[in-house]
């Protein structure tokens, strides 16, 4: 290049640095500064704050200072047997819906993966529940639950009025019958979520190059040996991945049960979301205790979340 | 090991032939290419005798038995196809021993088959791999060893080479040659390369637009080809075929004033077979011409193309009159030999190579066996189709 190109680009440069007047830093500034304080006024601020009142006396409806003291919430929650009795009910929640909903949702993908006259069709009807709020599908679960008019006592064929289950109140005959309004919850959920384990274990058959299975035959591989040496392992990822978010939701359960039965009868359907929500809002606004709930309920789900991505990391390094 | 009898078997796909019914026998431990431009029904036919495919007519039988509606898995027939289908989520070590796993064989018995196979392919080193971690070659090995760790009845490979490079598809060829003379298994091979099929094959199967062209050795397909399209589709470039017509004992050729001695042997056999207005269609190879200035071919040097070892001379003979285009031969010359690009030059062709077609069939017109005088025999010129292959 001459001397005088040189001259020529460089003035070039400075004209154009005056026309636009902002640096290039100046404009990336502009463009990341606005997300990154809604980021930190909504999410950051919220997270540290509670963590501050999870280790003090405080009520947000009482007009005083929170006041410091230490692990106090801590110890006081996980020392009450009835906060470990609300933990394992969620943990029995969270076995069965998830279980349920990764057999049936994995099932169902195997049955509409075969391109068949109406599979499309089928394929978007069954994942109308998954679409549905969750306060509807409460709402109207409570009515399908009805001892008097409800539609499920018909569907198992026990409607004699005094004799048929009440599945919310969790009595069969008017007699109590253990957890089973937790089931009866269990099963709507079960319902709703089993179309999005489907989903995403349907994408998952279907990125199984045929060809696989082309080899598998010639290879003289029963159905039994593909569906466990190819499919199974082919589509592991995905479905962990399913049961990744269906047990995080399982943990943070709330929505239907408060729709159904609001935690009862007693505390049966008391999920340990439910119990937080009843600490914080309702009656005296404990807000530190809450807070420190909240804090170790995250602790379990990130927890839970860490084995997941583990295994998922350990399928992907091998693969 | 197994023969392998297609008796008018054809696919259709719809209203559409797939494959023409067509007749083959591949014999105990021969090696049978099926050879064509893509589309040409090879990879059907082939994906038939494994039962990938369900013929849609005629017979398979395999070592004398019927096994045209049998499931794959009942052929005892192994496959290897063009992008290895290897399965991603096994170890090499797994993979080859996927067969023997599926047939429920004692793991003694697998660890000594599966180290048979690896020695035989050499691939001891990445047995604890995934396929993924793999060069194309060693996939291909590896879906090789799958495929002998059976000890299948056949082999059946799809391009087996056709996702390699140049370099390793030469390798890969050779090792896949030794490895056939080693096992003496029935194989039959895929593939659109030509210089591929006579390299490997015991005979080529040509196919085009869903039917069987020619099925012979190497040479046979190469110097005796049995239609056009044949003459046309094997060698690069194909056979020279020009357009003449039958005087007496020369062929005259069109548009310009070229003749060609007819050899003796084809007299009868073109006079019974041609209509009355004589045309006929002669096809000889490039190096079935030698530049001669007494010759009776003439022609201007239109383009010039060194292969290293020789020279391939592109000949306009004369523009077709209707059309102007260049009516062109391919004419093989020493590399030393000096034909400058516009220069004319006068050829001859060996009568012994020259062949002729029907020119409404298309078809091979072949000479009367009673008189072999000027015609070589096959074998030397086997030895030399593989030099030029």
């Amino acid at each position: 290049m001459t001397a005088v190109q040189t001259q020529a680009r460089t003035s070039n440069v400075q004209q154009q640095k005056r026309r636009r007047g902002l640096s290039d830093r100046a404009i990336i500034n502009l463009f990341i500064w606005p997300t990154l304080l809604l980021l930190i006024l909504w999410n950051a601020f919220p997270l540290f704050y509670s963590l501050f009142l999870s280790f003090t006396e405080y009520s947000a409806i009482a007009r005083k200072e929170p006041v410091w003291v230490g692990l106090a919430n801590y110890q006081d929650i996980l020392t009450d047997p009835q906060m470990w009795k609300y933990f394992a009910t969620t943990g029995r929640y969270a076995l069965v819906t998830v279980g349920m909903q990764t057999l049936l949702g994995f099932g169902l993908a195997l049955l509409v993966r075969e391109k068949f006259k109406g599979s499309g069709l089928i394929t978007t009807l069954i994942l109308i529940p998954m679409m549905l709020s969750p306060v509807v599908v409460g709402l109207f679960w409570k009515l399908i639950y009805n001892p008097a008019f409800g539609f499920f006592n018909y569907l198992i064929m026990q409607t004699t009025p005094g004799k048929a289950p009440d599945m919310l109140a969790g009595t069969i005959a008017r007699t109590p019958v253990p957890n089973l309004a937790l089931w009866a919850v269990a099963l709507v959920d079960i319902w709703m979520w089993t179309p999005f384990v489907m989903l995403l274990a349907l994408s998952g058959l279907k990125a199984i190059p045929d060809y696989l299975y082309e080899a598998a035959v010639i290879d003289r591989a029963s159905s039994w040996f593909q569906f466990r040496r190819i499919t199974l392992p082919q589509v592991a990822p995905l479905l962990m991945i399913a049961v990744l978010f269906r047990t995080i939701e399982a943990f943070k359960g709330f929505d239907l049960v408060m729709g159904m039965t609001g935690g009862g009868p007693g505390d049966q359907t008391e999920l340990i979301a439910v119990n937080l929500y009843r600490q914080a809002f309702q009656g005296q606004f404990r807000t530190g205790h809450a807070s420190a709930l909240a804090y170790i309920i995250l602790i379990i789900i990130i927890a839970i979340s860490n084995l997941y991505i583990r295994y998922l990391n350990g399928l992907r390094e091998e693969g | 090991m197994a023969q392998i009898e297609l008796k008018q078997v054809e696919k259709l796909f719809g209203e559409k032939y797939a494959v023409k019914p067509m007749d083959l026998t591949i014999n105990n431990g021969e090696f049978v290419c099926l050879l064509g431009p893509s589309g040409c029904g090879k990879t059907t036919t082939l994906r038939m005798i494994s039962g990938l495919e369900t013929a849609s007519g005629g017979t398979i039988l395999l070592d004398g038995e019927n096994v045209t509606w049998h499931h794959p898995s009942d052929r005892d027939i192994a496959f290897v196809f063009q992008l290895y289908a290897l399965y991603p989520h096994m170890t090499v070590r797994d993979n080859i021993a996927f067969p023997l796993q599926a047939e429920g064989m004692n793991k003694d018995d697998i660890d000594t088959r599966v180290s048979e196979v690896v020695d035989i392919l050499r691939i001891g080193h990445m047995l604890k791999y995934k396929p993924g971690k793999l060069s194309g070659g060693d996939q291909q090995r590896v879906a090789l060893a799958r495929a002998l760790v059976r000890r299948p009845k056949a082999f059946l490979m799809d391009e087996p080479l056709g996702a390699l490079d140049a370099e390793l598809r030469e390798t890969m060829r050779a090792e896949i040659k030794a490895l056939h003379i080693a096992q003496n298994a029935t194989t039959v091979y895929v593939t659109h390369d030509q210089v591929e099929a006579m390299a490997l094959s015991d005979r080529i199967v040509v196919m085009s637009a869903a039917e069987v062209q020619q099925v012979g050795t190497p040479a046979e397909v190469y110097y005796d080809p049995a239609n056009l399209f044949v003459a046309g589709f094997i060698g690069s470039p194909g056979m020279n075929v020009l357009k003449g017509q039958l005087d007496g004992d020369v062929v005259r050729f069109l548009g310009n004033n070229n003749t060609l001695p007819l050899p003796a042997r084809y007299r009868i056999p073109l006079l019974t077979t041609l209509d009355a207005d004589k045309n006929v269609i002669v096809g000889f190879r490039p190096e079935a011409g030698t530049i001669n200035a007494d010759g009776s071919m003439q022609g201007e040097v239109y383009a010039v193309d060194m292969h290293g070892a020789y020279k391939l001379l592109h000949v306009n003979l004369g523009d077709v009159p209707d059309t102007h285009e260049p009516t062109i031969v391919h004419l093989r010359t020493d590399r030393m030999a000096s034909n400058p690009m516009g220069s004319q030059l006068r050829f001859t062709v060996d009568p012994a190579m020259m062949r002729f077609f029907d020119p409404k069939s298309g078809k091979a017109i072949l000479p009367s066996q009673t008189d072999q005088t000027d015609r070589q025999p096959v074998e030397v010129l086997s030895t030399t189709a593989e030099g030029q292959a």
